[in-house]
């Protein structure tokens, strides 16, 4: 089954006319004394793998919950899809399109894996109570519907066999790639993956890498990836942006970073 | 061998979707509802019917409110017996007003009343949690109870401080007071409870349902699937409460015939969270296993040494009891959380693969 919704972006499209979906200006968070993020700028074009690195407690993840409005940062303006915000709740991030993972995998653990797809199918769901109550008519079919879609998420990710199985007795890996499925099902156009490939071995990060980028190749899904990998980010990722102790201190193309000496100080500064 | 699904395919989504998925499990529902409706009204007496079914019913009602809130939605709560309580006296209150509406709307009307309390109270849900919410479920049950004493208009100001079902009618049968059989009080329980079951479950399967259990399981993910907090807890108190406040109406109306405040007491709310656990969490099954265990096992077991022709002090008998019950609620908590539903749960799928596990 095809799942394609919108035609995917050519590269040299997006090279020719790099339209900006999430632009972060001079945005800087602290708690209490420590600061998480000091006065980052950077953009994400539509379309592209944006991957985000850095050393542990750079601020990657805090990077994120600014993004989706867990975190309102002090300083800072944010742009989205031309709408500048000062702040948010998660719940309006999620209308207007932004899905993401998390690091310590946050799936509703007493559901099935099945449920959990589904979940991320809630924004999309509007059949009203009374209708729920009979589960008939406008409501069945509503949950066909969507279920429909969920099970075509589901072939993509290749995880038919656990379907019913409650995610809670899931392997660590597989966990995550329900993570993702449920991200998808919300059909976002920013998706945001904080370390998908933590803690996978060599075939489950190769997997990982191959859905990421037919997502992004398929849907035209824009993706921001915190990722540890550096072969993986240089694989995958259009451009990268480095932070370290809450700065940023390079943005570019993956060779141009990796090439970067201040990048090569951080990641030589901490161990691995 | 015989509880299998080899060769049942389901073609289509609707199908793979249904409570009882299974032909041998759609029988065993079938054989079920036959006994509730057709044997026991015709077999059983009214001992039976009266002290062990109608009371199961009510109390197995009252446990799927309650496990709406705790089981599903995560909100633990110490205040079902006064829920009940709205339920019931919203319930007398609308019969002196209605005596000529048939009874059974009134009992049903009566939930929103407990609804719309449940509502209130279920506000600080949205700021706190845990023990901290338990505590003020604890404050809405001794409020409540505090209201059913010092508010005379509640119970019509009867000197005897209880409320007294009168006798009502519904579809031309008497259907409440003691001139009313037991046989069709049971039967206009019965029939509420499985349909108020089978909703429960629709909501459940559904976007509500699913809605509640992401809160459950991880509210900050499910706040970014687009789940707005306040408005799956409040949905939870309200439809917790409103079967709570039925199974109260029920409670009073079709088997006490009179109350007071006692029988809305944080002994009932205990006695729910009881049914609840040992039944699990989370399961609607579980609370029908749950209400028998607690009501109907005791029965059974105050019933035996005469029985069997022996001499027990009736006072061990109910030491017993307690003792069994109070360590099954321990057992269950430690050993296994989701009840005696989950213990269902793997005995069946013990028996589709059985009696060759690893083919
Ligand atoms: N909720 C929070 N409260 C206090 N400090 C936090 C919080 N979240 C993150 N931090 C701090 O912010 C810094 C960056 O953390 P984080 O964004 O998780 O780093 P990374 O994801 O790059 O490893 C760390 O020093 C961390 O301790
Ligand atoms: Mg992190």
């Amino acid at each position: 089954m095809n799942v394609a919704v919108k035609p995917a972006d050519t590269g040299s499209d997006r090279a020719n006319a790099p339209e900006v979906m999430l632009d972060i200006r001079n945005v800087s968070l602290s708690f209490g004394g420590v600061h998480a993020i000091k006065d980052v700028s950077f953009n994400i074009h539509k379309g592209e793998i944006r991957a985000i690195i850095g050393p542990n407690g750079a601020g990657k993840t805090s990077m994120l919950n600014v993004i989706n409005g867990f975190y309102h940062p002090q300083v800072g303006e944010i742009t989205f899809k031309g709408e500048t915000r000062t702040q948010m709740r998660p719940y309006v991030a999620a209308t207007q399109g932004i899905a993401r993972t998390f690091q310590n995998v946050a799936l509703f653990r007493g559901m099935s894996t099945l449920d959990n797809i589904m979940s991320g199918r809630t924004l999309k769901m509007h059949k009203n109570f009374f209708w729920q109550m009979l589960r008939f008519g406008p409501a069945m079919q509503e949950e066909v519907e969507h279920r429909e879609r969920v099970e075509e998420i589901i072939d993509f990710l290749e995880i038919q066999h656990i379907r019913r199985t409650p995610v809670g007795r899931l392997p660590y890996g597989l966990q995550k790639r329900v993570e993702l499925a449920r991200a998808l099902a919300m059909e976002p156009e920013l998706l945001l993956l904080d370390e998908p490939m933590a803690g996978m071995n060599l075939e489950e990060k190769e997997d990982m890498s191959r859905f990421i980028l037919d997502v992004n190749d398929q849907f035209g899904t824009t993706i921001a990836l915190i990722e540890h990998d550096m072969g993986v980010v240089m694989d995958l990722s259009t451009r990268v942006v480095v932070l370290d102790h809450g700065e940023k201190i390079a943005d570019g193309t993956p060779a141009e970073v990796s090439s970067n000496q201040d990048v090569i100080d951080a990641y030589l500064g901490v161990a691995h | 061998m015989f509880y299998r699904e080899v060769g049942q395919f389901k073609t289509n989504y609707t199908a793979d979707s249904q409570v009882f998925p299974i032909l041998q499990d759609k029988v065993g529902i079938i054989a079920m509802l036959v006994i509730a409706y057709v044997i026991i009204p015709m077999a059983g007496n009214d001992f039976f019917i009266t002290t062990v079914m109608i009371p199961f019913l009510v109390f197995t009602l009252a446990t799927i409110g309650l496990n709406i809130l705790v089981g599903y939605t995560g909100q633990l709560s110490l205040g079902t017996g006064a829920f009940m309580g709205v339920g019931a006296y919203s319930c007398y209150k609308l019969t002196t007003f209605f005596p000529d509406v048939n009874i059974i709307i009134l009992v049903l009307l009566s939930g929103f009343f407990a609804a719309g309390v449940g509502i209130i109270f279920g506000l600080p849900s949205l700021r706190i949690k845990g023990f901290y919410l338990a505590v003020t479920t604890l404050a809405a049950q001794f409020f409540l109870e505090w209201a059913f004493i010092r508010i005379p208009w509640l119970y019509n100001y009867n000197d005897s401080g209880a409320i007294e079902v009168p006798q009502r009618e519904g579809f031309g049968v008497i259907l409440t007071g003691a001139a009313a059989q037991p046989v069709t009080r049971y039967l206009v329980v019965l029939s509420i409870v499985l349909v108020m079951t089978w909703i429960a479950s629709n909501i459940i399967r559904g976007r509500i349902g699913r809605s509640w259990m992401m809160i459950r399981d991880m509210d900050i993910a499910a706040e970014l699937m687009g789940v707005r907090p306040l408005y799956a807890k409040l949905s939870a108190f309200a439809v917790s409460s409103f079967y709570c406040g039925v199974a109260g109406a029920m409670f009073v109306f079709f088997w006490l015939g009179a109350a007071e405040v006692e029988s809305f007491d944080i002994n009932h709310s205990f006695l729910f969270l009881f049914m609840a656990i040992i039944g699990g969490l989370g399961s609607l099954i579980g609370c029908y296993m749950g209400a028998a265990f607690i009501w109907i096992l005791p029965i059974i077991i105050r019933a035996l040494p005469e029985a069997l022709g022996l001499d027990v002090n009736a006072a061990t008998v109910e030491h017993i009891n307690f003792m069994m019950i109070g360590g099954m609620i321990i057992f269950f908590l430690i050993v296994e959380p989701h009840g005696l539903a989950r213990l269902w749960q793997i005995a069946k799928e013990k028996l589709r693969t059985w009696p060759f596990p690893y083919s």
